[in-house]
Order: structure tokens, then C-alpha cells, then sequence
């Protein structure tokens, strides 16, 4: 069934089974290359969207039930051009290797500190207990996002 | 979208103008056999310059590797390489890696080999300088001008008197036609202007902001999704398929069977998956797998081995039996997991007469072959174009999806895209090889070490396919290829020079074989046997393949030894060494610790139940590539149970460094993911099947955890020989930590994981 929605500003409409899990729209339908399919389960976090605010695992969301809350990709939040202040700490702090996990690292981390940008790094570890990074590029990674922090304050 | 493009079209694309190429590309296979690039990997001949090398009419370089990227920085860094070597701005290169038409046959990118494969006197790196030297002649016969006389800098070359000629008006658009000459001269790390320097990796942007192409995004026209079907028991065999249990589901294409192999075909993902959850297979079950407790005595250690003598003095009997005292313990290692954050997918587009396969193989070459095999297409016909997946630490199921997605295309003959699960990764991986390793030290009167006695046992099945085994990976066996299997056999003498790539010889030992002693250390009455098992589960390379497992036994042995005469771990590893390389790496590190020099363990620093401790470890790596000192430093709480590092360094000398940032990336991800497979890591399995299946089930270090602070030294030795660097910290992280537990605590874990459980279990026999 034809199914519309607003994705990075923009509105789509996709004939696809509204159950279809919101990452498979994004990824196959729209072509969209900042989320993607690490386990399909919501455990490790490289499908993340940002939906309201806040940070949604979009391998288990049935596209039918986003309806008209707009979607936000990494490719959303800032552009090769003009990255966003969170974009530009991980590159300025070199923080990624294989670099698939950055949706769930950086959408995590932005929807925390957007609605508490004095989160503490207890809080900041907090909401990333369940994010993976199998690199291991952790240490650059926090510290991107302190410096995103720091940058705000 | 994704459209196929020759390397006349790169090269094309990058305003070359090209007049020798064969006008047959790719997909008119017919004529393509006269292209002396365009099809044939042997056309891509690695002695030719024009292999390596293309320069366009605006002065861009285009060069072609058989190393890839996979998240560990070789794009970047090869780019530095070419220009430097090339003397041309960093951002007017670019590189093309890996694609079997195009590129040039480098095997598999793995097992820290791309650095000293591209980087020493041979292959792209003298690519590179005969080019400029080549460069050099011509500017010198058409500025008239003497050789020496002329100076290259910024894609030109320009003489004293100010005379000045661009590559592009040189060579722009046409071939070198000449051979890569061994003799030209490289660039001395004296001169480096863009090697050498911490130039950011080129992908950081596109990364950031989620625009860089993954296999996972990629898409062709046509394309259809598949998902496989994995049987539920190891050994499973399929009895029937029931193609009416997924009629009902819309979109569905095809359900394809091919002996084992089950998969589904269906216009859209989200049916395929559906379809792949519906279908009804009975299975006839398999053998079922040995007891997972026990499985180190009652089942490894009872198989019939094949055995590999590397070194052997003939006195090590002697010698022990006439030591003042002998120690002996055994130290064990579980199977583990590549478990890439992403699981693995790959696009293939099989015809009648070819095939194209979008593909994360570390491997593209020995894929096309695996290809081939499995499609029955001639290997001329099949193209495999490397594509980055997430990272992979070794042989992950990037192969296996790869072999999945051509099944399915060539079933339904279209281009089908296949997306593992989660769940299939974990089943269809080639695990990292559980070990035992049986460790004997006689020592002398002074408290030397004067004989060491190592059996290490592993366990293999599978592996890399290569270019002849599909089957060493689940999709080919499925499909009706055999694994290679182990084959018992008794060791042989040891011969010709000291073979030290598994790590399996301490870097205490003399490592004498046939006279001469390739060993990093002083212990002349040595004997180390490696003896491979049959594996009930498929294995394959992970990241420090043996190498850590064997590290972590030395290492934590060498610390027992110094605990027992109440020696400082450090001078006593001083005491037993002798390459000078090692020497410094294990100073290097134990000086930016501020280590101090007394025995392990001190227990005298108790706070509310937190106990600390330091421990050291240090590696020769496969003996001589790359050397490295790590120190850890750890929390233990007695209570829980729980280990927690606060800092690590980490000590590596590489030869010549290619990249300061990128090394210290791979150390810092190195260590800590060491520490993930050392306190957490471990696949485990019932009477029949691998239960580990998800991230719940197998336990990695997520984000959020308390960062230990990783402070990297880096030792840069211009004059040597480049060597890997990816592999090397990794292999120290579970022997420091073990050693700092040891040092905390006073109790000795010989079992990694170093889970809670079996933290507080030695916190018990030790109190």
C-alpha cells in the first residue's frame, strides 16, 4: 500500500507492506545510505534514525507506524558540504575506522545531547551502553562527542 | 546506481585520453580477450608499470591495487604512498582497489601483509618511483636538459634554469610500456612530504555523513533481494523443502535449492526475509557437535593431530629433568567470533555467460575463482569488484554471502542482493580457532630460564577458500564442496629457517633451526610443536590468527616464571632477550608507564574491595613483522568479579611510519577490542548447534562502557623494512591484562574469557 512519509525534509511516498521494518524503506525504497542493517534486532545500533528527538532503532519499527513524524538520517543532519557540529567533531577527532556504525554512535549521541546538552559523561555512557562499535573506536569516538559537548556549552 | 566501468572508463573518467586500450569492455566478453586491461586478470600483469599506474592529459594519477580498504586506512595511506613516491598533490590520486578486471592479483588483503607487500621494493611502491624515474628521462629528453639536473615536485618536473614540463603533457593519456624496474630508487623518509604525515583518511567526510557506498547500498538495475535458509544443526542435511509453505507470501521469486543451500528470492527485502522465516525444510540432522565443557581435555587434546615440529634442540628432556625447578601450566582459548557490526551482504548479477559480484571479500581473485566453481561459468566470465562491507578482522561471512548472492542471481537470473541476519552471520562464520596451549619451563640455579617446552594445540576446518576450496567456507560446503579437513600426521624435523608466523615460538627462545638462530631471545634448549586438530565448527583467520592465542600463553607464562623467583617482569623479560627491536619496544612501553621495577604480585594497595595491578606483554609479531610492548593497568573488584583496564600502552615499532594517525587509530581500536576478546568473547554451543547467535548471547564491549586511556608510543625506524601494524596490539591485550589481574590479585586465570565467574572462581582458589 501507498504509504507516505517525511524523510530529511523531504515527503516520499513508497508502495510497500506497512510492515514493512522502517530501515528496509530507507536503505532499498529511498536509497538512503547513513542507516543500515547491522543485526535486525536493536541490539547494536547502525539502523539509527532520529524520530522526534529522539534516537529509534529502525530495523523494528514497522514503516506503518512512523506516519507523519519526520524522519532524520545521518545524511540528514548535515552534508559533505556543510556538516553538522556533531559530523564535524567525529571528523575532526579522525573518530571511525570501518565507519558502518556511525548512524547509531552519532544519532545516539546527538539526541542526548540535544535535549540535555549538559549531559555528564555518566549520562553519555548511559545512553550508549547498547550502541557497538566493533572497531573499537570508542576512545575517539567519546571523545568527538564530548568535544560536540564542550562545543555547545 | 551502480553501472559496471572498465578501466577504460576510469581512466576516461579521469580525462585520459586513451588510444591503446582494446575497445571490448567488459560486458562484450566476446571481443574482450585482445584488451590488454579490460578483462583477464592475467592481462593485469603486476611486472608492467601500466598494472600499477595510469597518469591523465590534466596531470591526475589513477592507481590500481590489489590491497583494499577495509576501515584500516589503506586507502588513505596507499595514496600517500603513490604520491610521494610519484611527487604529486595527495588530492590529484586516486586509487582503484581491487576488481578483478582492473586491477592487478595481490591474493587476499589480510594478515598484516598490505604494508609490507606495497610498501617495500616491490609492487606499487616501485610501481610509483619507475614512474617518476621514468617521468625524470623523458622531461630530460624533451626539455634537453640532463637528468640530474631535474627536479620532479607537484605533478611537474622543472630543471635549474627554470625550464618546466607538467606529467600531464609528458605521459598524459598514454601507456609507460615499460616494466616495473626493481632498481629505481625510492624516496628516502627523509624527503617524505605527504608519507609519513598524518594526513586525514579520505573517507572521514563521507563516513560522517552517511553518503559513503557500502556494499550494503549498493544497488543495480533489476535487482531483486534474497535471504538464505542455514540449516538449524551442524551437519544438517536437507530431506525436503516445501516451496508451497511461502506461496502465500507476496513478491516471493523463487525458493532455490542447491544440495544443501536453501535460499529465497523476492522482488522486495522485507519479503525475501519473510519468505526465509516461512519456509518449511525438514532437515536430517547432523552428527551433533562434542561437549562444550570439556572440550579442551576430553576433545582436543584426544583427536588424532597433524603435527609441526618448529624448533627442537633435543635436549629440552635433559634439560629439564637437570633444572632446579620446572613449571608447567596449561593455558586456554575459546573460539570467537569476527561478529562485524554489520552482517555481511553482497550483490551479484549472474547471467548466462558472466557474472558480477559486488562484493566485501578481502579475497577478489581467489572469489572469482570460488565463483566460478560454484556458477560453472568460466572464469574469464566472472567479475568480482570489492565493495567495503563493515569492518572484518579477518574471514567473516563476506565470502560466504558473496558465494549465497551468486547462487541465487544465477537460480532466478537477476541481480540479486543478499543480506545475511544477524543470526546467520553468527552461523555462517569461520571462527577464530579455540586453543590449548601447554607451557614447560625448567629453570637453573641463578633463576634463568634455562629450557622452555611449548605444545600448542588448535583446532581447523575450512578457512580461506583460495583460489581452489569453495567449500572452506559454509556456502561452498552447503553447495556440495568439501572443507579442508585436518590430516594427522607426525612432525618432521624442523628445516631451512625458523617459520615463526603463528607465534607459536616465544620470543624467549634462541629459535635455532639448521644452525641458525632466527629467535628473539637467549633459551638455547627449546622445543615448540604445534599440533592441528580436527575443529567440529568451521575456523578460518581472526584478527592475530594463533598468534594471540600463543602470545597470551607466552606472555602469561613468562610472568608465572618471574612471579616465581620474585623477579620484576620486566627485567626478567630483559634478562631473556635478544633482538634488539623487542628490547626497545618493552622499554619504550615500561618507561611511558613509569613502571616500577619489583616481582608480581603486590598486594598491599587493597581499597574497598578494588584491588589494582600492572602487567606487561610484548610480541615480535609472525617473528618479524612489527614489534610491540603493551602495559596494562587494571582494576579487579573482588566482590563481582569484574576486571576493568584504566590505561594501556602501547609500544610499536612498524619500520618506517606510513601514517602516525592511522596507526594510532589501529592501536587504540586494536587494544581495546584485544580487551573485548579477553574479558568477554566466547562462542559457545548445546549437543548441536552454536548458540551464540546474537549480541545478547555473544558479549562485546558496547560504547558505553569506562574507557581505559590508551596512550600509544611510536617508535619510527626509517631504515627498516615497512611491516604490518594492524594486527599487533591486539595480540597483547589479553596476556597484559591476565598479567595485571595476576599482579592485582595474586591469582593466575590461564582461561580466557576473563569472565566474572571465572575471575571470582580463581579469587576463591586463591583465598
Amino acid at each position: 500500500m501507498a504509504i507516505s512519509l517525511k524523510v530529511n525534509g523531504s515527503d516520499r511516498t513508497v508502495d510497500v507492506d506497512p510492515e514493512t521494518p522502517l530501515l528496509y524503506v530507507l536503505s532499498d525504497e529511498l536509497q538512503l545510505r547513513g542507516p543500515k542493517f547491522g543485526c535486525g534486532l536493536a541490539q547494536c545500533g547502525a539502523c539509527t534514525v532520529i524520530i522526534q528527538g529522539r534516537a529509534v532503532r529502525s530495523c523494528v519499527m514497522p514503516v506503518g507506524a512512523v506516519r507523519e513524524r519526520e524522519v532524520t538520517t545521518l545524511e540528514g543532519v548535515g552534508t559533505p558540504e556543510k556538516p553538522h557540529a556533531i559530523q564535524q567533531a567525529f571528523i575532526d577527532e579522525g573518530a571511525a575506522q570501518c565507519g558502518f556504525c556511525l548512524s547509531g554512535v552519532i544519532l545516539t549521541a546527538k539526541a542526548l545531547l540535544d535535549e540535555n546538552p549538559k549531559a555528564s559523561d555518566a549520562q553519555i555512557r548511559q545512553a550508549l551502553s547498547n550502541v557497538l562499535c566493533r572497531c573499537f573506536t570508542h576512545t575517539r569516538m567519546i571523545r568527538a562527542i564530548k568535544r560536540y559537548r564542550e562545543s555547545r556549552a | 546506481m551502480r553501472k559496471e566501468l572498465s578501466r577504460r572508463d576510469f581512466l576516461r573518467a579521469s580525462g585520459a585520453l586513451v588510444v591503446s586500450f582494446s575497445a571490448a569492455s567488459f560486458v562484450e566478453p566476446s571481443a574482450a580477450a585482445q584488451g590488454p586491461f579490460d578483462t583477464h586478470a592475467s592481462h593485469v600483469d603486476p611486472l608492467k608499470l601500466d598494472s600499477w599506474l595510469a597518469v591523465a592529459s590534466d596531470g591526475t594519477v589513477t592507481a590500481y591495487t590489489g590491497k583494499c580498504d577495509l576501515g584500516q586506512g589503506m586507502y588513505t595511506v596507499q595514496t600517500q604512498l603513490v604520491a610521494e613516491e610519484l611527487c604529486v598533490a595527495f588530492d590529484r590520486v586516486k586509487l582503484i582497489q581491487c576488481d578483478t578486471s582492473i586491477t592487478p592479483d595481490q591474493g587476499t588483503t589480510s594478515g598484516s601483509q598490505s604494508t609490507p607487500t606495497n610498501f617495500n621494493a616491490r609492487n606499487l611502491a616501485q610501481a610509483a618511483a619507475t614512474a617518476r624515474e621514468a617521468l625524470i628521462a623523458m622531461a630530460a629528453e624533451q626539455l634537453g636538459v640532463p637528468m640530474d639536473q631535474l627536479t620532479p615536485a607537484d605533478g611537474a618536473i622543472s630543471a635549474k634554469g627554470g625550464a618546466h614540463i607538467s606529467y600531464g603533457d609528458l605521459i598524459g593519456g598514454k601507456q609507460f610500456n615499460l616494466p616495473v624496474d626493481p632498481a629505481a630508487k625510492r624516496r628516502s623518509p627523509n624527503e617524505w612530504t605527504v608519507l609519513g604525515k598524518p594526513i586525514p583518511s579520505t573517507d572521514r567526510v563521507a563516513l560522517m555523513t552517511g553518503t559513503f557506498e557500502f556494499v550494503h547500498n549498493v544497488h543495480v538495475p533489476g535487482m531483486v533481494h534474497g535471504r538464505v535458509v542455514r540449516p538449524p544443526q551442524i551437519g544438517a542435511t536437507v530431506a525436503h523443502v516445501d516451496e508451497s509453505s511461502v506461496q502465500h507470501i507476496t513478491g516471493v521469486i523463487k525458493v532455490v535449492v542447491r544440495k544443501n543451500f536453501v535460499g529465497v528470492v523476492a522482488e522486495k527485502q522485507w519479503q525475501a526475509a519473510k519468505a526465509a522465516t516461512a519456509l518449511k525444510v525438514t532437515w536430517n540432522p547432523g552428527d551433533g557437535l562434542p561437549a562444550q565443557d570439556g572440550f579442551y581435555d576430553d576433545y582436543i587434546r584426544k583427536q588424532p593431530s597433524s603435527d609441526f615440529l618448529l624448533v627442537d634442540s633435543k635436549d629440552v628432556d635433559a634439560t629439564l629433568k637437570s633444572a632446579s625447578h620446572v613449571l608447567k601450566a596449561t593455558y586456554l582459548y575459546p573460539y570467537q567470533a569476527h561478529g562485524s557490526i554489520g552482517s555481511s551482504c553482497a550483490v551479484a548479477d549472474v547471467q548466462a555467460d558472466r557474472a558480477t559480484i559486488w562484493s566485501p571479500t578481502q579475497s577478489v581473485y581467489p572469489t572469482q575463482h570460488g565463483i566460478s566453481a560454484l556458477t560453472g561459468l568460466p572464469l574469464e566470465s566472472v567479475r568480482v569488484i570489492f565493495v567495503r562491507g563493515s569492518g572484518c578482522y579477518g574471514l567473516n561471512a563476506a565470502d560466504t554471502v558473496s558465494y549465497d548472492a551468486a547462487l541465487l542471481s544465477q537460480a532466478v537470473q537477476k541481480p540479486v542482493r543478499v543480506q545475511l541476519t544477524r543470526q546467520d552471520e553468527f552461523l555462517s562464520e569461520n571462527y577464530g580457532s579455540a586453543c590449548a596451549i601447554e607451557e614447560k619451563a625448567g629453570l637453573d640455579a641463578s633463576g634463568a630460564i634455562a629450557a622452555w617446552d611449548c605444545t600448542s594445540w588448535s583446532v581447523s576446518l575450512g578457512g580461506r577458500p583460495g583460489y581452489e576450496r569453495p567449500g572452506n567456507v559454509i556456502t561452498g560446503m552447503l553447495a556440495g564442496f568439501d572443507p579442508e579437513t585436518v590430516a594427522p600426521r607426525a612432525a618432521v624435523e624442523p628445516r631451512g629457517e625458523l617459520r615463526n608466523g603463528s607465534n607459536a615460538v616465544p620470543s624467549y627462545l634462541a629459535g635455532c633451526v639448521g644452525g641458525e638462530c632466527g629467535g628473539g631471545g637467549s633459551i638455547r634448549s627449546e622445543r615448540v610443536l604445534m599440533r592441528s586438530v580436527a575443529s567440529p565448527l568451521f575456523t578460518g583467520p581472526l584478527r592475530s590468527p594463533l598468534r594471540l592465542q600463543n602470545t597470551f600463553a607466552h606472555e602469561c607464562f613468562m610472568d608465572e616464571i618471574s612471579a616465581h623467583v620474585k623477579a620484576d617482569p620486566v627485567a626478567y623479560r630483559l634478562r631473556h632477550l635478544s633482538d634488539p627491536r623487542i628490547i626497545a619496544v618493552v622499554k619504550a612501553a615500561a618507561q611511558k608507564a613509569n613502571w616500577v621495577a619489583r616481582p608480581s604480585p603486590e598486594r598491599s594497595r587493597a581499597r574497598a574491595g578494588v584491588l589494582t595491578g600492572r602487567g606487561i606483554a610484548c610480541v615480535a609479531y609472525e617473528g618479524e613483522n612489527g614489534y610491540a610492548a603493551a602495559v596494562a593497568e587494571v582494576d579487579v573488584d573482588r566482590a563481582t568479579g569484574r576486571v576493568q583496564p584504566t590505561r594501556f600502552v602501547v609500544a610499536l615499532d612498524c619500520g618506517p611510519i606510513s601514517n602516525p594517525d592511522g596507526l594510532r587509530n589501529q592501536i587504540e581500536g586494536g587494544i581495546l577490542q584485544g580487551t573485548s576478546r579477553a574479558l568477554g568473547e566466547e562462542i559457545t554451543w548445546n549437543d548441536r548447534q552454536v548458540t551464540s547467535i546474537d549480541w545478547r548471547s555473544y558479549h562485546t564491549l558496547p560504547l558505553g562502557i569506562e574507557l581505559p586511556i590508551v596512550e600509544s608510543v611510536l617508535i619510527d625506524r626509517p631504515d627498516a623494512r615497512a611491516t604490518g601494524a594492524g594486527e599487533t596490539a591486539i595480540t597483547l591485550a589479553a596476556a597484559a591484562i591476565g598479567n595485571a589481574i595476576f599482579d592485582a590479585t595474586g591469582a593466575r586465570i590461564r582461561q580466557a574469557p576473563f569472565t566474572l565467574q571465572r575471575v571470582k572462581a580463581a579469587l576463591a582458589a586463591k583465598a
